[in-house]
């Protein structure tokens, strides 16, 4: 028997599979991330050519003009980028724990409601700069409750949170409703609040109002890290996210630690609502929050719940956005469903490239680098 | 050119009667096996033969790529090199589906039921049979297969009913009814009483007989001895040789799968100052589903003393343990905790936060290492840090310490790891006991409670574990190790408590009682027990 053949026929080998990187280099990952985008771009120019019969670069053009048309287009862009970042980074302390806040949109309104209550009764009583901090105090109260309620349910009776804030939001959309309905009167809209007085508008910073806003969220993205990072609340956060029965374990108070974040969580969203009223819209509508409570689901996923990387995907979705209401204006034969579908694949490639940064395929012959060739 | 021995030193000793194993058909022949995940390798230009009508034990420590290797076989991984030859073909195989084909079936350690399910429907589960599904015929397929091999099990019982070593009857005839002939089991008898694994190797033999070739994976190198025709040992991903099994002892197989000398031996010392520690009397715990999981249980573990605790598993160990570490809901009874001066505090009611401010330094190594002792995605500073994090005002933890305690732990306790900031869920089963025991015990605790402390941990782990606890014991800890290895459980603690369904069936003195009376009594409730429970 020990004369086998071992060279026997070829046999078949799976013609592509699939092995995770166990290391994957910085270089290495924006080499993938930039060519998706550059495939991405491609497969956009073919759509563009062939469906619509514009010239693709012209499009992109245009599309890169939404944001970086102007200085006030730019900023724009970045005020949005801060609404939309600040609630992503209220989201991931909840997130990080396994608590699904889909709550978001619902905490904003809340401290959006609460902002517009006290610039509506308390503007002829009280200083601007004192009436702005009550303003700002009754906004994150407002978030915070609304972000207690479910957790306090979590904690004691096990209630599904996930139903729970999505309820919650449709409570807050029709509070707003009710009382805006209330406001107006016999007007179409709510119309500017304090237009004549500007009482309780955030106050001018480098000549934009919003100023204000991008600093107020650049202050909490970096103190939302370091919470996260590297305080005692934030590593039970991560503990009870990874394992609640390690956390019992080592002695954490599961109950408490989930309604502190909760409240913390709805806090910000009602700091994002504060900044959306007073800095930003001077006026209150269900629609304040634009859904970007539920948009603020994917940029805290997506990046992790690192900060940083929020604040790249939240920039990167409202570029996209610009650009594509800048080109579905531009182009009477793009309209907000074509250039849906062009900022769809665009986004489509740079998520699908993560899949490439973290796993390789082997083809049959040998082991070749599979996520250049993608 | 079977048995290639690569070791020098032991090849005198090891021979293999050739022409015994001309006779077998071969059945499986793997060649220069190399697989990679990462830069780790599993398995290295692995050699293994496999011939019917053989029980083959396939030995080796953690993290030599046993598993990996029958992994392969059973077309869960692919190999990154190398042949693999069924009945002399060469064979690729690419699924479990593609194995099966072949005849391969492979019943891993962690069963894969529907627990609403009975027995045939999830034999048949999954299977593409053409025309209508018959499950009578199926039930009758299944009660022949049953008969055949000596299997005892209902066909029409649902899961949930079964115990652990029926469930593992069900995933047997499974991949008996899928028509396999070629069986890999991996680490069968972790689970079973002994009598249990007695009755399972009856069937193994059964089925060696009918002409089948069967692999296990153990780390019970008495059952190896037991069961098996031919012991294969791999060590480093590589084949390091195999001998046929009446031919060998235990320590050759050990220092062969170690590669140098080991002495097999739990010393025993008899320590002077023993005195109570920790009184349990008459313990009643209720699971959340109102079920008595404890009933009246009463015992002192003492200081200087490993109190060992025998039961078929979920006999109520791992409520016992948790009550005392203030993890489960006590219905009724108390524990006290006895410090230096006789002084008792009381632990029922309290939580593990509030048993720590006690004073009462009480570590606990639970059954479930990556659930419960340790976060898995975390790296072992971060888990160094769970039982520390908290200590100091500043809201900001303190890594320093952690860090390093995690770089004395991997240096006393050799965990092989590529680093303190790898994942712990990357480290191999024994290398994470190490990381969990090691924190633990640098607790500096006065109990120290053990759930299963060696489940899954090679000869050369385990006997390390032994040892910490041992040392343990004469710093004058009082050590509860929960155990389900007998051998172990007599040559290691000083007295035995055996739990039986919640019950205490007794506390034996460790140095006057064989296995066997404990594994009968870890099944028979006394006198008393039975009266009880009525």
């Amino acid at each position: 028997m020990s004369n086998d053949n071992l060279s026997t026929t070829k046999v078949r080998e799976p013609l592509v599979r699939i092995a995770k990187r166990t290391q994957s280099s910085v270089l290495r990952s924006w080499t993938i991330r930039l060519v998706a985008l550059f495939l991405a771009l491609v497969t956009n120019a073919l759509f563009i050519y062939f469906v619509t019969g514009l010239d693709p670069i012209s499009v992109y053009v245009t599309m890169w003009e939404g944001t970086f048309k102007s200085q006030f287009n730019f900023f724009t862009t970045l005020r949005d980028t801060a609404m939309l970042l600040c609630i992503g980074i209220a989201l991931a302390p909840a997130f990080k724990m396994k608590f699904w806040n889909i709550g978001g949109e619902g905490q904003v309104l809340m401290g959006a409601l609460a902002t517009a209550l006290c610039m509506i009764y308390l503007c002829n009583y009280l200083p601007n700069w004192a009436l702005i901090l009550v303003m700002f105090v009754a906004s994150v109260v407002a978030g915070a409750f609304w972000g207690f309620i479910p957790a306090y349910f979590k904690a004691k009776y096990n209630t599904n949170e996930t139903l729970f804030t999505l309820m919650m939001n449709y409570i807050a959309i029709n509070l707003v409703d009710s009382l805006t309905n209330i406001w107006r009167g016999a007007k179409s809209s709510m119309g500017t609040i304090n237009q004549a007085t500007q009482a309780g508008w955030l106050p001018k910073l480098f000549g934009y109002r919003f100023s204000i806003n991008i600093m107020i969220v650049a202050a909490l993205a970096i103190l939302i890290y370091i919470y996260l990072k590297y305080t005692k609340h934030g590593y039970e956060i991560a503990v009870i996210g990874e394992s609640e029965n390690t956390a019992r374990y080592v002695g954490i108070n599961v109950r408490k630690t989930i309604i502190r974040t909760m409240i913390l969580s709805g806090a910000i969203c009602g700091i994002a609502g504060f900044i959306t009223v007073a800095g930003k819209n001077m006026t209150l509508s269900i629609n304040t929050a634009g859904g970007y409570g539920f948009t603020a689901i994917i940029v805290a996923w997506l990046a992790k719940f690192n900060t940083g990387f929020m604040a790249l995907i939240s920039f990167l979705l409202i570029f996209l956005e610009k650009g594509a209401t800048q080109i579905a204006s531009a182009y009477s034969s793009l309209n907000d469903y074509a250039s849906a579908i062009v900022t769809g694949v665009i986004l489509f490639f740079i998520l699908g490239s993560e899949f490439f940064i973290n796993y390789r395929l082997i083809f049959r012959k040998g082991s070749s680098k599979g996520g250049e060739s993608k | 050119m079977y048995c290639l021995i690569q070791q020098k030193t032991l090849k005198e000793k090891v021979v293999i009667n050739l022409e015994e194993l001309e006779k077998r058909d071969i059945a499986v022949k793997m060649r220069d096996i190399t697989k990679r995940f990462g830069s780790i390798v599993a398995n290295d230009k692995c050699w293994l033969n496999i011939y019917r009508g053989e029980v083959l034990a396939l030995l080796g420590e953690n993290g030599s790529g046993k598993t990996t290797l029958m992994n392969m076989l059973s077309g869960i991984y692919f190999p990154d090199e190398g042949q693999i030859f069924v009945d002399g073909k060469e064979v690729s195989i690419r699924s479990p589906k593609d194995a099966m084909a072949l005849g391969i079936g492979m019943i891993h350690q962690h069963f894969k039921l529907v627990d609403v399910l009975t027995a045939t429907e999830n034999i048949i589960l999954g299977l593409d049979e053409p025309g209508k599904l018959d499950l009578k015929a199926a039930s009758e397929k299944i009660r022949e297969i049953c008969d055949l091999y000596g299997f005892e099990v209902n066909p029409d019982q649902k899961i949930y009913d079964m115990s652990v070593s029926q469930k593992q009857t069900v995933e047997i005839v499974k991949v008996l009814y899928r028509g396999a002939d070629i069986l890999i089991l991996d680490e069968p008898t972790a689970v079973l009483t002994p009598q249990e694994a007695d009755r399972l190797f009856v069937v193994l033999r059964n089925m060696r007989d009918a002409g089948k070739a069967v692999v296990i994976i153990t780390h019970k190198l008495h059952e190896v001895m037991d069961v098996s025709d031919r012991v294969a040992v791999l060590r480093k991903g590589a084949f390091v040789g195999d001998m046929i099994t009446k031919q060998t002892t235990i320590p050759e197989m050990t220092n062969m799968m170690v590669g140098r000398p080991v002495t097999l031996n739990i010393p025993r010392k008899k320590m002077d100052n023993v005195s109570p520690r920790l009184e349990v009397r008459n313990l009643t715990v209720k699971d959340s589903e109102g079920i008595e999981k404890l009933h009246d249980v009463s015992f002192t573990a003492n200081a200087g003393e490993i109190l060992g605790i025998a039961g078929i598993s979920g006999c109520g160990q791992k409520e016992l343990l948790e009550a005392i570490a203030g993890l489960q809901k006590v219905e009724s009874g108390t524990i006290d905790y006895l410090d230096d001066d006789g002084f008792a505090d009381h632990l029922v009611g309290k939580t593990p936060l509030e048993i720590a401010d006690l004073g009462v330094t009480l570590s606990f190594v639970p059954e479930d290492r990556l659930g419960m002792g340790l976060v898995g995605s975390m790296d072992l500073t971060n888990n160094m840090m769970l039982r520390s994090f908290r200590k100091g005002k500043s809201i900001f933890t303190d890594r320093k310490t952690p860090r390093e305690l995690a770089t004395t732990v991997v240096d006393e306790l050799e965990v092989v790891t590529p680093g303190i900031t790898t994942p712990v869920r990357k480290l191999s089963g024994g290398n994470v006991q190490k990381v969990l025991v090691g924190r633990e015990i640098a607790e500096a605790p006065t109990v120290l409670l053990t759930a299963y402390a060696v489940r899954g941990l090679d000869i050369n782990s385990s006997y390390m574990i032994y040892d910490l606890l041992n040392k343990q014991k004469e710093s004058g800890v009082a050590v509860v190790y929960v155990g389900e290895d007998l051998d172990v459980l007599v040559e290691l603690c000083d007295r035995i408590l055996i739990l039986c369904s919640g019950y205490v069936n007794g506390i034996v003195d460790g140095t006057a009682i064989t296995k066997e009376e404990i594994g009968l009594m870890m099944t028979h409730l006394n006198q008393k027990g039975e009266s009880d429970e009525q």
